[in-house]
This record gives C-alpha cells, structure tokens and sequence, in this order.
C-alpha cells in the first residue's frame, strides 16, 4: 500500500516526462524523417547542443529541491562566456588560469547569494534577480562588443571546442556519396554527462544529499532534526552557480563567442527542464535524472522549430513556456489531490 | 520622541532621503541641473526629463505595489507584458504583417484599448496562477516573463512595426500647443484612479489584510484568492498602460527592447518606497517617488556616461543593500549588537 502511495505522485510526473520525450521525439521522427531526424546523430547534436544547460538544470534542481530558486544562472553564463572571450580574445590570457577564474566567480557568486538567501532569510527570487541584473551588467562592463574565440587566437580551447568522440561506426549511416558518417560527440557531453553522474550520485547517497531533501521537505522538522538549514541552503546556492560555471564552459566551447546578449532566457529553460523532469518548485522532491530528461524535451522542441525551418525562433520560447505553465499546473493538481486525501 | 528621529521614522523618509541625495550629487556635477527652458513650445530641462522618463516605472511600480502587498512575491513579467501589449497595438493599428504605416487600419482608440485589454489578460493569467492554483508569484508570473516577449515578435512577424501617425506620437511625447510632456498626465490619471479605488472601496484594507494573513482574511470573510487576482490584474493593466506610453514614444514596437530590465526597475521602486517586499502594508505615494528617485539614478548615470546594459549592476547592487537593511535577521542582528553596547556601558557605569 506504500508503495502504492510513493508511486501515485513523483514517479507520475517522471514517468510522464519520460513518455512524452519519447512522444515528442517519435513524432519528430515520423514528421521530418526526411530532413535526418531519425539518425543517431541527430539525437546526440540534442546533446551536445544542450551539455551547458544539463549542468545548469542540475545546479537548479539542487536548489529547487530546498524550496528555493536561482534566476541568475543565464546571466551568469554570459558573464563566463564574456570573461573567456574577452580574456582569450582581447588580452590573449591562456585558458586554464581562466577558467579556473570562472570557477571561483562562481563559488563566490553562490557564496554571496546563498549566503543573503540562508542567512539573511531574504527571498531567493529577490536575491538571485539582483544577481541576475548584476551579472548582465557585468558583461556589460567588461566589454559590450561580440567578441568570438578564433583559432589563431586560443588553439587549445579551439581544439576542445573541435575535439570529437567517435562512437562505434555500426550507429552510423551511409550518405549520399556512399560513405559511412561515423556519429561523435564532444567532450562537452562527457562532462555534463559526468555532472549528472555525480549529482545523481550526492543526491542519493550523500549526508548533505539527504540534507537537501530534508530541509526542502519541511523546514521546520529539519531544524528540530539538528540539521543546519541555513549552511544546507547556502551550500546549495554555492553548488548551483558553480555548476552554473562549468555550464558556462561547455556552453562556450559550443558558441566561441562571448556578448551581452548570450544566453538570454536560460534561466527560464533551466528553471522549466527541472520542472518538467518532475521536481516540485515547493521543494524535497525531484532528481537530476528526469532534469536530464527536462534538458532533452526542451532541446527536442527547439530541434522541432528549427527543423521545420518556417516556424520563428520564438515558437520555442513559447512552446517551452506553456509546458511549464502545463506542469505547474499538473504538479499543483497534484498536491491538492494528495491533500484531499490526507484530510 | 526627538524630532529628527520622528523624521526618520516616516515611511516616506527613505524614498525621499535618497532622491535628495541623487539630485545633489546632481547639482555638485553640473549646477545647470535644475535649470528648466522652454525649447519649441515645450518644457525644458534634466528635471523634466526624469519626471516624463520616470512615467513608465511609476505606471508600472502602481501595479507591482498592490501585487507585492498582497501576495508577498513580485510579478516579473511586467517588461515583457509592456512589450507584447505595444506589439499589440502596433499589430491593430497597421494591419498583421505590414512593418510601415502611416494610415490605421481601425481607429487609435481601439488599438490602443486592445493593448492594455492585453495587458489586463497577461494580469488575469498570472493572477489565476497565484491566486487559484497558488503557485510561488514569482514562478507563475516567470511563465510571461519569457513568453509574453515571443508572442509579441509573433504579433509583429518578427519585425519592428512603425506607425508613422501623428497622433500617435502624442501619448509619450507632447500634445501640441501643451508644453508638458503628456506621460505625466497619464502618470498622474493612473495614481489618481488606483488611489481612488483604494481609498474610496474597502480594496486597500482588503489587499492589506489579504497581504498580511491570508487565512485569517478568508476566516474573517474576505475573498483572498478574489483580491489577490484583482490585483495581479490591476498590476497587468498598468504594464499595459504603460507599454504605451513606452510604444508612442518611438512610435513604433520593438519587442527585443520595449520594457527591457523595467521589471527591476519597478521592483526597486516598490522597496525603495519604504514597501516591505514580504507584503502586507503598503504605500503608494513611497512608491512612486521611489520610482523618480530610480529615474533620477538612471539618468544621472547616463549623464556620467555608464551605458543603458551596464546601469543594472548599480542598481542591483542597491537592491541587495534594500532587502539585506529591510531583513528582520539583520534588523536583530542590529539591536542585538545595540543592546549589548547598552548592556556594557551600563555595566562600566556601575564599576565606576
């Protein structure tokens, strides 16, 4: 009977998501199976094109999880972007002191943020739309043209950026010249996938894991468990704009080019992916595994979009908007449902 | 009570502390500052300039006041739902698809209606969300913060819309042969109407109390989940209203730029007005002198020479040192370290 009850309202939610991935990739399929949709390729292209984001999604969910939210994290990618370029670009600083620059902007960031968030007890929303507004600016200082990342100016990164995996050549498919395109993926895959390893791994087996899930399941009960909310909170917020960083990394390598304008609306893909994956925005619910799942339903829209060719580009922003508007809801159905039958 | 505490200790002290700061920092850079002309027919001058610049956030820090009091969160999809209704209105007025006109295609009244109807619609959608469904406001309104946008550059086929109509320009610029810029009379018909509904109905009482405690409100027979979506819908209104103003100015909607950042700008000017943003009391009037006073910042850091994209981090960073001196743990923390202070001067006292 408990198990029952366990079943009826989280993995719902996860086992929708999964299904309509699935769906919305079938459907892909069927409709523009001329146009590639069925190679392998194809679908990896959803990850890579979308590595930056499944480290983001993760970052958010943890924080999702204790209750809370961060809007800065688009932001906060264009401000890594921006320091990569301009730093590679302008001033032909090497790569790795960089982005070991981007990942302690961002421990900092997070520690500032979750800091004001757990100690302070000020709205997380309040906090990390403040940090949203100073990140964009930020950019903004340090430089407001496009710069792009060359190949004269950064060869190491550039050959990340162009360094390929192959995958076995059976996944493969012959085009029209009779050759056979092996699929690859890039290295960016391998760390966001790595990422969801790991923080699938924190969530479920770890002391500070099991932390996040208690103080976002009933603050109250985790203060009387002798558990330290507030660190929880900020170790959170630190987790987050650090995953934030090494997203800020794979979605660099992806673009080679940093501007003020870049990543606008992330936040919102971020916030939407861990949604949809069946995270509660009221906290304690949720895993990295249906964010995974979140990630590729809203890359397969915006694969949707562009596949079509005559749909507008902003047919993706809406179409990812109304599909949260659509769990949302489902969740808070959800939750009155599961109240009705406390009662 | 000494006098100069009874001063500090008035809400609307903080609001106007900071715009007299702003405007003197002003008058010690360039004394030409308060000088007021009139140039063409129309009123002249930097003071000017920030009361009709100001109108936009003032319109939109109205709604988001009355929001912030009842629901304790925010609706940040003010900027994005000022930009859909002026894609709305441009879409009416020329016609779907036409990117240039100087002839409407059905009269300015009716597309300018249709724009703030949109406007009210983007409101009744948020507030459905909070205050049926009772979703975080910030979560349910971030929905429109990124849609409303996209529907707007759908609106206009992805492109800028001109209306090239005379009077259309009068809304955000001058009605002839009247020198003061006309926003600020829709500024003031706005506060003007919102405050009579407030003071003459029992909706200002509601909200607070609606703001303060939700259940006892609905325990003491008022309709919480009613007041709170009237007010998502006041605020939606406003945003309408406000895109506008915004739209006539240039006469055109550019949805990439109308309202762009204005959500932390009407934001700020709720708490800069003395406005707990935890919700339940409120003051109008701090608001909107809370929103000059961001205008009066805004222009001053133009005139300094920080560009548009780079003013937010000042601001932000004033957001941050509003919430952290308005945070109860800090307020504690303050009169902790005060009465300690007392404590040991009291005890040295005794010593001696």
């Amino acid at each position: 009977m408990k198990k029952l009850n366990k079943f009826s309202g989280n993995t719902v939610l996860l086992l929708i998501t999964i299904v309509l991935f699935i769906g919305m990739y079938a459907a892909g399929c069927v409709i523009y199976s001329a146009k590639g949709f069925t190679h392998v390729q194809t679908f990896l292209n959803l990850l890579i094109t979308n590595a930056g984001l499944i480290c983001v999604a993760c970052g958010m969910t943890c924080v999702m999880l204790t209750g809370g939210i961060d809007i800065s994290v688009g932001s906060l990618i264009a401000m890594d972007c921006m320091i990569l370029a301009y730093g590679m670009g302008v001033k032909g600083w090497p790569c790795i002191p960089l982005i070991i620059l981007i990942l302690v902007i961002g421990l900092i960031f997070g520690a500032v943020q979750g800091y004001l968030i757990g100690y302070l007890k000020i709205q997380p929303f309040i906090i990390t739309m403040a940090g949203m507004f100073f990140a964009r600016g930020m950019t903004a200082v340090i430089c407001t043209d496009q710069i792009s990342i060359t190949q004269d100016m950064n060869p190491m990164f550039y050959k990340w950026a162009n360094a390929k995996i192959n995958l076995p050549g059976f996944l493969g498919y012959v085009n029209k010249k009779g050759k056979t395109v092996v699929p690859f993926i890039r290295p960016t895959v391998v760390i966001a996938l790595l990422v969801v390893a790991i923080i699938f791994f924190v969530l479920k087996y770890t002391k500070f894991g099991r932390n996040l899930y208690a103080v976002g399941g009933n603050q109250q009960s985790a203060t009387m468990m002798g558990l330290n909310v507030k660190a929880t909170k900020m170790k959170a917020y630190i987790l987050s704009s650090f995953l934030c960083s090494i997203g800020g990394i794979c979605y660099c390598l992806n673009t080679m080019s940093g501007s003020v304008q870049q990543a606008l609306g992330f936040e919102m893909n971020a916030i939407a992916s861990s949604v949809i994956g069946g995270t509660l925005l009221t906290g304690g619910v949720g895993n990295v595994i249906g964010s995974l799942f979140g990630v590729l339903i809203n890359g397969t829209i915006s694969t949707l979009v562009t596949t079509n060719g005559k749909l507008l580009s902003s047919w993706s922003n809406i179409m990812t908007a109304a599909l949260l508007c659509f769990f949302i809801i489902l969740q808070s159905l959800f939750a009155y449902f599961k109240n009705r039958n406390n009662r | 009570m000494d006098p100069i505490k009874r001063i500090t200790k008035q809400q609307l002290f903080l609001p106007f502390f900071c715009l007299l700061i702003v405007l003197l920092i002003n008058l010690i850079k360039s004394p030409t500052f308060f000088n007021i002309g009139i140039q063409h027919g129309v009123l002249y001058g930097r003071l000017i300039d920030i009361l009709n610049r100001g109108s936009e956030i003032a319109i939109l820090a109205v709604g988001q006041t009355l929001v912030v009091a009842v629901s304790a969160g925010t609706d940040i999809s003010v900027g994005s739902v000022m930009s859909l209704s002026a894609c709305g209105t441009c879409m009416m007025l020329a016609g779907y698809g036409v990117n240039s006109t100087t002839q409407l295609a059905v009269p300015m009244g009716i597309g300018i209606l249709f724009g703030i109807f949109l406007g009210g619609l983007c409101g009744a959608m948020n507030g459905a969300l909070v205050a049926k469904l009772k979703i975080q406001p910030m979560v349910a309104t971030l929905i429109l913060f990124t849609a409303a946008r996209a529907i707007g550059l759908l609106l206009c086929n992805n492109q800028i819309t001109y209306i090239r109509y005379e009077p259309y320009k009068y809304l955000g610029n001058f009605i002839p042969g009247c020198p003061i810029p006309t926003a600020i009379f829709v500024t003031i018909a706005v506060i003007a109407i919102v405050s009579i509904l407030l003071r003459k109905t029992a909706l200002g009482l509601y909200i607070q109390s609606a703001g303060i405690n939700s259940r006892a409100a609905r325990i003491s027979g008022i309709n919480s989940a009613m007041i709170c979506f009237v007010c998502y819908v006041i605020c939606g209104l406003c945003a309408g209203i406000a895109g506008m103003v915004a739209s006539s100015r240039i006469y055109s909607a550019d949805s990439n730029n109308i309202g762009l950042n204005y959500e932390l700008d009407a934001i700020l000017a709720v708490a800069l007005g003395g406005n707990s943003l935890g919700g339940g009391k409120f003051n109008l009037a701090g608001a909107v002198v809370g929103a000059y006073t961001i205008q009066a910042i805004t222009t001053t850091l133009l005139a300094m020479g920080v560009s548009t994209d780079q003013a937010p981090v000042i601001k932000a960073i004033i957001v941050i040192i509003i919430v952290v001196v308005q945070a109860p743990t800090f307020k504690e923390w303050i009169a902790n370290t005060e009465a300690k202070r007392k404590a040991l001067a009291a005890e040295g006292g005794q010593k001696a």
